[in-house]
C-alpha cells in the first residue's frame, strides 16, 4: 500500500467524533422531546429530515468522497419509492420482499447509470447524471398504470410481521433514525478503509492513481452503486411515511436540493450531511411559516453559505472550536 | 445538544393549544411556482366568502391556517399533517391540482377531519374510492372535457384534432372529450409536460386539416398554445376548443389572441343571480380583477361549512350530523344552485363560455348556450356510498 | 411522411435551434472563459422578456422593448457579477451552481413578488400579426420567421467578432490560456465582464423576442437553462461554434421527435401502445442525444482544447 492521502491526525479525528456524537444526539433528543410533548407533527417533521439525512448522506459518498458531483440522485431515491408503491398496488406488502427489492432495483439503476456517465469528468458528468435523472422522471410521468403524474397512494405500508409496524410514527422516526445511523457508522468505515482513501486520493490526483495501478473508474462506480443503493433505502422510507409516491419525487429540483444540504452541511465529512439535511428541513419549515415568499430569504441565505466559506457548517464549527 | 433545546423550546411556543368553541379551518393551495397564480384565486374567494360572513363560519369563531403545497406532492402530505395534527383543523379546503389532493386524500379522511375540494375532482374520489368525509364544491375533472365534446358533437364538427400535455389528467381530459364526441378522431398528440413551444404541433393541426382542435393545457403553456395558434392565423379558420386553457386566470394575458376561443364552464363572472352579483361586484372592489371560476368554487366552499356547521348549531365534534349537515346544507351558490351528488361532487348545469365584455367593459369569460342541464359525472355509480 | 410538413417542421426546429443558440452563446462563454457554472443564466432570459413586456405596455414601442430586454438583462448581469459572481470565479463547480441556483431561486420570487405571479401581457408587435404562405397551402408565422432572421444575423455578428475583431481574438485566447493572457499584459478582468455583459444582453435579446410566443412568467428561465445546458454539453463547452452546432441540433431532435416519433411507433405498435410510448420517448429525445453523444465524445462534439493548468 504506497498511496497514503491525508492521515488522519489524532485530535482531528477526536474533534470529528465528538461533533458526530453531539449530531446524533441532539437528533435523539429531539425525537424524544417532540414525542414527550405529544407533538406528532414534529416528530414526522423529524422522520421526513431523517429520511433526507439518508439521502444527503449517501450522496456525500459520491460527491464528497468520491468526487462525483451528480445532479441525478433523486432518480434513486425515486426507484425505491416507486419499488415500494407498484408492489403494494399488486398487494404485495411484505417489507422482507419489497425493501431488499427496493434496494436492488436502485443500486442497478445506479450501475447503469455511473457505468455510462463514469465515461465523462467534470462539467459533462453533472450534466449527463443530470440527463439521465430527467429521463426517470419523464418514464415516472408516462406510467400511467401507476398514476402518471397524479402519483399513487400506498394504501398498505410495508409490513414486518406483528412485532414492528410502521404504522406506528414513533416506530418508523426510531426506525429511520437507527437506519441512518447504521449507515453513517458503515459509511465511516468505508471512508477510512483502503477503498475509501483510493476514491479520495483519485479525487485530488486521479492520474497519479492510474499510475499506481488503480483502476479507479470501477472503484468509483462501486461507490456510486452504493451511494444509489442507500439513496433507494432512503426512497424505501419516504414512500412509507408519505404513503404517497409521485414523479415529483424525481424532479431535477429535489437532486439540487440533495447537493444543496450535502454542501450547506459540509462536503465529504458524513455527519456534516445529516446535519445539513435537517437544517434545510428545519429552515424550510421556519421561512415557511414566516412568509409564503419563504425564496427571498432562503436563496441569499444559499449564497451566503457558499460565500461565507469552504467546508459548510461542520467546517465553520470546526473553525470556531479550534482557531488554527 | 444546545441547538436541540433551543429547538425544542421553540416546539413549545409554536404549539399553542386551541379555545373551545372555534371552528378551525386549514386552506391549501399552490402559491409557488407555474400554479401560483390559481392558488390565489382560489384563495382570495375563500377569504371573501369568511368576509361575507364577519370572518365567523357557522356563526364560531373561524381561525384559519392558509399553507402551500408548491405543486409538490410530498411537501403537500408534510403540509397536511401539520394542519391534520398540529393546528387539529375541522376542515380542509382548497386544493388546486388532482396530484396534490391525491397524496393529501388518505391522511385527511382518516383523520376525522373534513376535506373539501374547491377544484381538484380526480376520477378515484368520485368513483370507488370516494369517503364520508369528502366534498367537492366543483366538479369531476372530466366533466369540463365531457361537455365540450358534447358541444363539438352538436356543432357537427366531423373531424376533431386533439392536444394535451402527456400527463395523467391530459389523458383522463381526452378521454372525457371522446365520451359524448362521436365524430372522427384525426389525432391524438400529447406534448411534454410544461412545454412552452407549439410550433411542431401547430404545423401537425395545419397538415391534418381538421374542423375543429380540442386542448387541454392548463396555465402557462395554455397561454402560449393561445397565443401561437393565432398568430399562425388558424384562430378564424379552424376553431379552437379548450378545458382549463382560456379562462379569467389566463384572459389577461391574452388579449386580441382570445378572440374567438371556446371552453365550457359551469359558472361564469355574468351568471345572472343575486349571490354571484354581490360575488362578483364585491371581489373586483376587494382585489382589483375579475373573479375566475377558482375564486367562485372556493367562495361556494366558504358558503357550504357556514351553511352546514350553522344548521347542526355549531356541534363540530358529532361526525354524522356534521356529515349529514353537509350533504343537506341549503345556501345560494353563485352558480344559482346547489345539489350534491351521491358522491358528494356537485350536479352542474354545463354552459360552453367564451371571452366578452361584463357590463361595464370589462374582458371577462361570459356565459354562452347551455350543454348539459344537471351533469352528475360518470364515476358516481362506482361510488359505494347511498344516502 | 408529408414533404410539406416536414419543411415546417425543419423550420420550426431551425427557429428553436436559434433561439437557444442566443441563450448558450453566452452561457458557454462564461463557462469556457470564466469556468464559471451560471445557473442564473436564464434568469437574465427571463428578465429580458419582463423588461420586454412591461416597456411595451407602457410605451406601445415593439422596438423600445426589444432594446430595452438586451439592456436591462446586460445590468442585471453586471450587477450578477459584482454582487455573487465574482466570489465564486476560483470556487469549485459545486459552489458555482449552489450560490447561482440561491441567485435563480431569488430572483424568480422577487419577479413574482413584483410582478404577480400570472404571465404577463405580451401582443405581437404590429406589422408581423400574418403569415407568410408557403406553397402548398401550409403557413408560417412572419414574427418565427423574424426570429430565425435575428438569430441568424447575430450568429453571424458573434462569428465575426469572435474571429476577425483584436477583442474576439483575446477573448478566444481567455477561452483557451487565461493565465497566459493575463501575464502578457491583457486585462483579462475587464474580459470577463465584456464576455458576461454580452452573454447576459444576449439572452435578454432571446427573451424579449420569445415573449410574444411563450408565457412570461416567472420561473420561465428554469426551462430554457436546462436546454441550454444541453445544448452546450453537447457541442462541447468553451465553443461558440459548438453551442450553436448543439443549437440546432437540439432544436430539430426536440422539434422532430415530437411530431414524427409517434406516428413512426404507430407503424410498429399498436395506436394505444404508441400514444403511450411516443410522448414519452419525445420527451426524453434531446437526453438521450446528448447522453448518446457524451459516451462517444466524452467532452461534446467541438471541445475547445484548453491549456493544461
Amino acid at each position: 500500500m504506497t498511496a497514503r492521502p491525508r492521515q488522519r491526525s489524532r485530535p482531528a479525528a477526536r474533534a470529528e467524533a465528538i461533533l458526530a456524537s453531539a449530531v446524533f444526539t441532539a437528533i435523539a433528543a429531539l425525537l424524544v422531546i417532540a414525542d414527550f410533548l405529544d407533538q406528532p407533527f414534529y416528530l414526522k417533521l423529524l422522520t421526513r429530515a431523517l429520511v433526507l439525512a439518508l439521502a444527503a448522506l449517501a450522496l456525500d459518498l459520491a460527491v464528497g468522497i468520491a468526487g462525483l458531483v451528480s445532479l441525478g440522485h433523486a432518480a434513486f431515491l425515486g426507484v425505491g419509492a416507486y419499488v415500494i408503491g407498484i408492489s403494494a398496488e399488486h398487494g404485495m406488502t411484505n417489507g422482507w420482499v419489497q425493501w431488499p427489492l427496493a434496494v436492488a432495483a436502485a443500486a442497478s439503476a445506479a450501475l447503469v447509470v455511473g457505468g455510462l456517465s463514469l465515461r465523462t469528468r467534470g462539467v459533462q458528468f453533472i450534466m449527463i447524471t443530470l440527463a439521465f435523472g430527467q429521463m426517470f422522471f419523464y418514464l415516472a410521468n408516462s406510467l400511467s398504470r401507476y398514476g402518471g403524474d397524479d402519483g399513487l397512494t400506498i394504501w398498505t405500508r410495508s409490513q414486518f410481521g406483528t412485532w414492528l409496524s410502521l404504522s406506528d410514527r414513533r416506530t418508523l422516526a426510531w426506525l429511520s433514525l437507527s437506519i441512518l445511523l447504521a449507515a453513517y457508522l458503515f459509511l465511516r468505515k468505508l471512508r477510512w478503509s483502503r477503498f475509501g482513501r483510493v476514491l479520495r486520493a483519485a479525487k485530488e490526483n486521479e492520474r497519479r492513481m492510474a499510475a499506481l495501478g488503480f483502476a479507479v473508474g470501477r472503484f468509483r462506480l462501486v461507490a456510486f452503486v452504493i451511494s444509489g443503493a442507500l439513496t433507494g433505502l432512503a426512497g424505501v422510507l419516504l414512500a412509507n411515511l408519505t404513503e404517497f409516491v409521485a414523479p415529483a419525487y424525481l424532479s431535477w429540483h429535489r437532486s439540487g436540493e440533495l447537493l444543496a444540504m450535502v454542501v450547506l452541511g459540509g462536503l465529504g465529512t458524513l455527519h456534516g450531511a445529516v446535519l445539513g439535511a435537517f437544517v434545510f428541513v428545519l429552515l424550510e419549515e421556519v421561512l415557511a411559516r414566516l412568509t409564503t415568499h419563504w425564496a427571498l430569504l432562503f436563496g441569499p441565505f444559499l449564497v451566503l453559505v457558499v460565500l461565507a466559506g469552504r467546508g459548510g457548517l461542520v467546517g465553520l464549527v470546526q473553525r470556531i472550536d479550534a482557531p488554527r | 445538544m444546545r441547538l436541540g433545546i433551543a429547538i425544542a423550546a421553540a416546539m413549545v411556543l409554536w404549539a399553542g393549544s386551541a379555545p373551545a368553541q372555534e371552528l378551525r379551518v386549514g386552506f391549501m393551495a399552490t402559491f409557488t411556482g407555474p400554479g401560483a397564480n390559481l392558488g390565489q384565486h382560489l384563495r382570495d374567494g375563500f377569504l371573501l366568502g369568511l368576509d361575507h360572513v364577519g370572518g365567523r363560519l357557522g356563526g364560531l369563531e373561524t381561525k384559519l391556517t392558509i399553507v402551500d403545497d408548491q405543486l409538490k406532492p410530498d411537501v403537500a402530505r408534510q403540509e397536511v399533517d401539520k394542519l391534520l395534527e398540529k393546528e387539529k383543523v375541522h376542515f380542509v379546503v382548497g386544493i388546486v391540482f388532482s396530484n396534490v389532493l391525491m397524496a393529501i386524500y388518505k391522511p385527511t379522511i382518516e383523520s376525522g377531519a373534513f376535506l373539501i375540494s374547491a377544484n381538484a375532482g380526480p376520477s378515484p374520489v368520485a368513483g370507488a374510492q370516494c369517503s364520508e368525509r369528502f366534498f367537492s364544491t366543483s366538479w369531476q375533472n372530466d366533466q369540463t372535457h365531457s361537455a365540450l365534446g358534447k358541444y363539438a358533437q352538436d356543432k357537427g364538427y366531423r373531424r376533431v384534432f386533439l392536444l394535451a400535455p402527456n400527463y395523467q389528467a391530459g389523458k383522463d381530459g381526452l378521454n372525457g372529450f371522446k365520451r359524448y364526441y362521436r365524430g372522427t378522431i384525426v389525432d391524438e398528440v400529447y406534448t411534454q409536460l410544461g412545454a412552452v413551444d407549439f410550433s411542431a404541433e401547430i404545423a401537425k393541426i395545419q397538415a391534418a386539416k381538421p374542423e375543429a382542435v380540442y386542448a387541454f393545457m392548463p396555465g402557462g403553456p395554455g397561454i402560449a398554445l393561445l397565443k401561437q395558434y393565432a398568430q399562425a392565423g388558424l384562430t378564424k379558420q379552424i376553431p379552437l376548443l379548450s378545458a382549463f386553457t382560456i379562462d379569467d386566470t389566463s384572459l389577461p394575458a391574452l388579449g386580441d389572441a382570445a378572440d374567438g376561443l371556446v371552453s365550457a364552464s359551469q359558472w361564469a363572472a355574468d351568471f345572472d343571480n343575486p349571490a354571484n352579483a354581490r360575488f362578483v361586484a364585491d371581489f373586483r372592489k376587494k382585489y382589483g380583477y375579475v373573479p375566475s371560476y377558482f375564486a367562485a368554487q372556493a367562495y361556494d366552499a366558504a358558503q357550504l361549512i357556514d351553511a352546514a356547521v350553522r344548521s347542526t348549531g355549531g356541534r363540530l365534534d358529532d361526525k354524522t350530523a356534521l356529515r349529514d349537515a353537509l350533504r343537506n346544507a341549503r345556501f345560494a351558490s353563485v352558480k344559482g344552485k346547489w345539489r350534491l351528488n351521491t358522491n358528494h361532487i356537485p350536479i352542474n348545469d354545463f354552459y360552453y363560455v367564451s371571452p366578452g365584455k361584463l357590463a361595464d367593459g370589462t374582458p371577462a369569460m361570459v356565459k354562452g348556450d347551455l350543454v348539459f342541464a344537471d351533469y352528475g359525472d360518470e364515476y358516481a355509480k362506482d361510488c359505494p356510498m347511498k344516502w | 411522411m408529408d414533404p410539406l410538413l416536414l419543411l415546417v417542421q425543419l423550420l420550426n426546429g431551425v427557429q428553436l435551434g436559434l433561439l437557444l443558440f442566443l441563450v448558450a452563446a453566452g452561457l458557454t462563454l462564461v463557462f469556457g472563459i470564466l469556468d464559471v457554472i451560471n445557473l442564473a443564466h436564464g434568469v437574465l432570459y427571463m428578465v429580458g422578456a419582463y423588461a420586454a413586456a412591461v416597456v411595451l405596455v407602457r410605451s406601445g414601442h415593439f422596438a423600445l422593448a426589444v432594446l430595452a430586454g438586451p439592456l436591462v438583462a446586460l445590468g442585471a448581469g453586471l450587477a450578477l457579477d459584482r454582487l455573487v459572481l465574482r466570489f465564486v470565479y476560483d470556487r469549485d463547480h459545486l459552489d458555482q451552481v449552489l450560490a447561482t441556483f440561491g441567485v435563480l431561486i431569488f430572483v424568480n420570487e422577487l419577479v413574482r413578488v413584483l410582478f404577480g405571479p400570472a404571465a404577463l401581457p405580451f401582443p405581437l408587435p404590429a406589422g408581423f400579426e400574418w403569415s407568410v404562405r408557403l406553397p402548398g397551402g401550409a403557413t408560417y408565422p412572419a414574427w418565427r420567421l423574424a426570429i430565425i432572421a435575428a438569430g441568424a444575423i447575430l450568429a453571424f455578428l458573434l462569428f465575426w467578432v469572435l474571429t476577425r475583431t483584436r477583442a474576439g481574438m483575446l477573448v478566444r485566447a481567455a477561452a483557451t490560456d487565461p493565465a497566459m493572457l493575463e501575464m502578457l499584459g491583457v486585462d483579462v478582468r475587464r474580459l470577463f465582464l465584456l464576455v458576461l455583459g454580452a452573454g447576459a444582453a444576449l439572452a435578454g435579446f432571446a427573451g424579449a423576442m420569445a415573449g410574444p410566443i411563450v408565457a412570461v412568467q416567472p420561473g420561465m428561465g428554469d426551462q430554457i437553462l436546462i436546454l441550454a445546458f444541453v445544448v452546450i454539453v453537447t457541442g462541447g463547452t468553451g465553443s461558440v461554434q459548438g453551442a450553436l452546432l448543439g443549437s440546432l441540433l437540439v432544436g430539430l431532435a426536440d422539434t422532430l421527435g415530437r411530431s414524427f416519433l409517434t406516428d413512426m411507433l404507430r407503424l410498429a405498435l399498436p395506436p394505444a401502445a404508441a400514444n403511450e410510448v411516443g410522448p414519452a420517448l419525445a420527451s426524453m429525445l434531446i437526453y438521450l442525444v446528448m447522453a448518446g453523444v457524451l459516451l462517444a465524445r466524452p467532452r461534446g462534439l467541438m471541445p475547445v482544447r484548453r491549456a493544461a493548468r
